[in-house]
């Protein structure tokens, strides 16, 4: 009887566990757009902004009517900065919910858990990230720019403004690495010298004797690389030694959660970035998104950067394809996607391109005055030369790879 | 050693593991297939919170860093199994190195007579290293064999495959089966292993080192055996981890998986096997059901059911039940027992 | 020879830093066996008050040096009526408390101000300069105040009566409860102190380090494994623990980077554990704060 009793904890468990399964999913008509983002835990500086325009993205497609006549129902999962759950809510969204699409992942590593989930139940995947490059995915779009899109550009720009000798500081992980290595590459390609690379742990916050080497080096700038909340004390403790204004500094990670608005004006002047996004962006399809998101989000709304616009247009894309193809079934949209669709979002156009499921975009370098990035030069429909060299889906589409697992060997750097 | 004795003090296990059985073969017809899929990861957990429910609540070593055993045997399988293309070699391999490193770990410290809250950090420290180094392998250099550790990103685990037939693998749904049974197995052998001379003696060095001592028992040598031992069972759980999520990834090293296998014992209850592995089940669809909310932040939530928690029911789950029911029970066999004496009176 | 000068100086920073942000800890632990693992999150805290405060216009010093302990301070008591005290004795159920606790200050900071906060503040101070190195001067004036903090603990465990009352607490509570002393009461000013302390921390690192709810992660596992590193005593102990880590980190992150010299504390915590069981304080300076 007593034992009878106890097993109530196990019951009561198995209960709980079906639970989700079986309230609140009755059979709709709506079309389902599922994401998977992380909105709380240390990842949320970069989810939480990518959540908003991602609600907006759907609101204003139900807004102008739904598509084909039905209405597009979102699902948000919050991944919680642990990689399990993207696993878990990537089968729940596809096999549970029967979504249409799933737009997810900040991390490559989050990436990575989702994909093969998601192509095992044949669910379409969108990763609105800027990443290092290298996915081969029929399944897979990456809306994202990749480092021969935005790296080679703010190189060359930055060593034609302030010299040829060149130091590097990266966040120690896949990233960091891999983007580290595009960094020297073109370096070198532009006639310059890589004076010294180091790496920082995500959770460094002191970097006092990095800048005693950066001072013993003497280089003409510093390259930044680094992630998250802990590093930006690189840019705190870099201006207060006094540096900033002797040793300039250029980025590729630096802005995209924001960074710039947790150092003081004084402290990120003059740093320079690429993007293939800045609030600047000179089009009437950006006004006019960013006087929406005013008015729905207050004058305190989040600054809009990369990961927020992309998560915006990779929705947007997926609506067009929808569109297209006449239906939300997987096949058909994976098509329409392919035949060379393009958007115009907030960035410009963004097309489609079908070698790589990567995209062709507007590039920006701007540059950091007063908290706000300006504008100083654009380039318009960047390809993703990265993942053309080593990806060819139009002529072995049934590919699921990740080719930059193996560092740079592929596209042919050591 | 009385045969019927053991048998009668396992009696709870038993029947535990009989319950376990039968929802391993009726889960699969009554719950959806994602559901039965994402269980795995929640029993991998709990295999976890198991080892460390052995190793803390019966040895009494306050163990910080049990995820380092759970994830070095995730990533022995994983680089075992790339490297022999096939699973079954690469489970025992899993098991030897997490119980392997266990071992010298323990030696070091047992016999260098460190104990209390300094084991745990001592454990929660490796636990750190092994994060840092891991993180760092993201180059093409880090290699061993034919497997990338990948860094940050982690490694692609191999699915695990029938038996000594690498030709064909287990889908997540049949995965779900061999976690179940793996669980179900770990957890009588936990609950034998405590029954026995072994398992009595270690509870008398948690209870009072010195006595034990005093008694002729080597102390560090049964805390370097329970140590072993859990290590070994938490390398079963790391391997059916990364079967469940479909790779492995150095997170699982991190401060907050370390510090959440502590908590998913204290709220089980320490002393009891079944206690945090139903924490674990509790807690983990706890967290899941949070994240498919975006009205309060799921931090807050769930800090705040932690503190009344450890408020409310400050022993934990399930010795808080047993004492509920033990409680109600006296009353009725006391008067059993009072009305047994008034017949014989009588 | 400047350089030398240089390295030196950033080497005392490191270990001051690492000081810095356990000392609040160690208080707690030393005091009164609670292992805080919030401890991070009050750090944050710290933060946050000054970038709140600075935001809506008070002076940076003043944010730094009075609201931000003043602020975390109060929060400490306030923890330590409603949550802490019915804890005393049971170590690893703080350990639980408190990890709630966190998780709780988290959210409660990211509902309030959402994934990050804007900011104005820069460190105050200028620039030193060494030859061809230079070095802000606001780390020197951290350097400083690291050594301030701890005369000031010092004087105020040695010398004033709650200092005595609180020693003797920590010794022997019964003996200090049977001679009038209300335990209760010592209890909660400690850790209030020690909360008032981490937050002043915090706050003296919000212009040099980002300021977000999640940072307290950063920190906490260097804090935890320094203190208990250093052992039972609080000053000499953090102290010691400190300068031996702290010192360890900075020569190999200078020589190698900064990941070896992350495990190279975490190596060296490990090996010290081993030869003192009991930390540093166990063996040496036994009778030291």
């Amino acid at each position: 009887m007593t034992l009878s009793r106890r097993n109530f904890v196990m019951g009561t468990t198995a209960i709980a566990l079906t639970a989700p399964a079986t309230i609140g999913r009755a059979q709709t008509d709506n079309i389902k757009f599922a994401s998977i983002l992380d909105l709380s835990g240390g990842l949320d500086i970069y989810g939480a902004p990518m959540a908003e325009t991602t609600k907006m993205a759907i609101e204003d497609i139900n807004a102008a009517g739904g598509l084909l006549g039905r209405e597009v129902e979102l699902t948000m999962y919050d991944a919680q900065s642990t990689i399990q759950f993207y696993t878990q809510y990537a089968t729940q969204a596809a096999a549970g919910d029967k979504a249409h699409t799933v737009h997810a992942g900040i991390t490559s590593a989050s990436r990575e858990a989702i994909r093969p989930t998601l192509a095992r139940f044949k669910t379409l995947y969108f990763y609105n990230t800027q990443y290092e490059g290298g996915v081969c995915d029929y399944n897979n779009f990456c809306t994202g720019s990749t480092p021969a899109q935005t790296v080679a550009k703010v190189v060359p720009y930055a060593m034609n403004k302030w010299g040829k000798k060149v130091y590097i500081v990266a966040a120690d992980y896949n990233y960091g690495q891999i983007t580290a290595q595009w960094m020297q590459k073109f370096v070198a390609e532009n006639g310059g010298e890589t004076l010294d690379v180091e790496f920082f742990p995500l959770d460094v916050t002191n970097f006092g004797p990095t800048i005693n080497k950066i001072q013993t080096a003497k280089p003409d700038m510093v390259i930044s690389a680094l992630v998250g909340g802990a590093h930006v004390s690189f840019y705190r403790q870099y201006a207060a030694a006094g540096m900033l204004k002797e040793i300039p500094i250029a980025s590729t990670t630096f802005g995209v959660g924001n960074e710039q608005k947790l150092i003081s004006a004084e402290e990120g002047n003059g740093i320079i970035a690429s993007y293939g996004y800045f609030e600047g962006a000179d089009n009437p399809v950006n006004t006019a998104f960013l006087e929406r998101l005013t008015a729905k989000l207050g004058a305190d709304r989040p600054v809009m950067n990369e990961l927020a616009i992309r998560s915006y247009e990779g929705a947007m894309l997926w609506a067009e394809a929808v569109k297209a193809a006449g239906t939300a079934d997987r096949d058909p949209v994976i098509e329409a996607l392919r035949s060379g669709l393009t958007y115009n979002g907030p960035s410009g156009p963004v097309t489609i391109d079908a070698q790589t499921n990567h995209c062709s975009m507007n590039v920006y370098i701007g540059e950091l005055q007063d908290q706000t990035w300006n504008i100083v030069e654009s380039f318009e429909n960047q390809p993703p030369a990265d993942t053309q060299l080593v990806c060819d889906l139009v002529a072995n589409p049934n590919q699921s790879t990740f080719l930059f697992e193996n560092g740079l060997a592929a596209a042919g750097i050591e | 050693m009385n045969g019927n004795n053991t048998l009668r003090q396992m009696r709870p296990v038993l029947v535990f593991a009989f319950i376990g059985v039968v929802f391993m073969f009726v889960a699969p017809y009554v719950l959806q297939l994602f559901t039965i899929i994402n269980l795995t990861t929640a029993i991998a957990l709990a295999v976890l919170a198991l080892s460390l429910a052995l190793v803390w609540g019966y040895g009494g070593i306050l163990c910080f860093g049990q995820v380092a055993f759970f994830g070095l045997g995730a990533y022995a399988y994983t680089i075992a199994a790339i490297n022999f293309g096939g699973s079954t070699w690469a489970i025992l391999v899993a098991i030897m190195v997490a119980s392997a490193f266990a071992a010298l770990l323990g030696y070091f410290v047992f016999f260098g007579r460190v104990s209390d809250v300094y084991l745990g950090v001592i454990t929660l420290t490796v636990t750190l290293i092994f994060f840092s180094l891991i993180r760092r392998t993201s180059g093409p250099e880090y290699k061993i064999g034919n497997a990338l550790m990948g860094g940050f990103n982690g490694i692609t685990s191999p699915p695990l495959n029938l038996p000594w037939d690498t030709s064909s693998f287990l889908f997540p749904e049949h995965v779900f089966y061999v976690a179940m049974a793996a669980l179900i197995l770990c957890y009588v052998f936990c609950g034998w292993l405590v029954t026995t001379h072994f398992g009595r003696v270690c509870v008398g060095i948690r209870e009072n080192e010195l006595r034990a001592e005093l008694l002729g028992y080597d102390s560090r040598l049964y805390k370097l055996g329970i140590f072993t031992v859990s290590a070994g069972i938490a390398a079963i759980g790391g391997v059916l981890f990364c079967n469940g999520v479909g790779r492995i990834t150095p997170d699982v090293f991190n401060l907050y998986n370390a510090a959440l296998t502590i908590i998913w014992v204290i709220v089980g209850g320490r002393g009891t096997l079944i206690g945090p592995i139903a924490a674990t089940f509790g807690l983990f669809y706890l967290t899941s059901a949070l994240g498919g909310q975006s009205v309060l932040n799921n931090n807050l939530v769930l800090g705040v059911i932690l503190i009344f928690f450890v408020l409310l029911v400050p022993k934990g789950v399930a010795p808080t039940l047993t004492d509920w029911f033990t409680k109600r029970r006296k009353p009725r066999r006391a008067n059993r027992r009072r009305r047994r004496s008034q017949v014989n009176k009588a | 020879m400047d350089l030398v000068v240089a390295v030196l100086f950033q080497l005392v920073y490191g270990i001051a830093n690492l000081a810095l942000i356990s000392l609040g800890l160690a208080i707690i632990f030393g005091m009164m066996r609670v292992i805080n693992l919030a401890h991070g999150e009050f750090l944050m805290l710290g933060g946050y008050t000054v970038v709140v405060a600075t935001n809506a216009g008070v002076n940076i010093w003043i944010a730094m040096l009075i609201l931000a302990p003043l602020v975390v301070g109060i929060i400490g008591v306030i923890v330590e009526r409603l949550l802490i005290r019915w804890l005393y004795g049971r170590m690893v159920d703080t350990l639980l408390a408190t990890w709630g606790l966190s998780l709780l200050l988290i959210g409660l900071v990211t509902s309030i101000f959402g994934a990050s906060t804007a900011t104005t503040i820069s460190p105050p101070l200028g620039i030193i300069r060494l030859g061809d190195y230079s070095a802000s001067g606001y780390e020197l004036f951290l350097i400083g105040v690291t050594i301030v903090l701890f005369i000031a603990v010092f004087a105020t465990l040695k010398m004033t009566k709650l200092g005595l009352v609180a020693r003797g607490t920590m010794q022997n509570p019964e003996m200090s409860s049977a001679l009038g002393v209300s335990t209760t009461q010592v209890y909660m000013v400690t850790f209030g102190l020690g909360a008032a302390v981490t937050g002043l921390a915090g706050g003296l690192l919000a212009p040099v380090t980002g300021v977000l709810p999640t940072i307290g992660a950063t920190y906490i596992a260097k804090a935890f494994i320094t203190v208990i590193s250093g052992g039972a005593s609080i000053l000499a102990g953090t102290a010691a623990g400190s300068i031996l880590l702290g010192g360890i980190n900075g020569i190999f992150a200078f020589i190698t980077g900064p990941t070896i010299g992350e495990v190279a504390l975490l190596v060296a915590a490990i090996i010290l554990l081993r030869l003192m069981p009991r930390g540093i304080t166990g063996r040496f300076f036994r009778k030291s704060l």
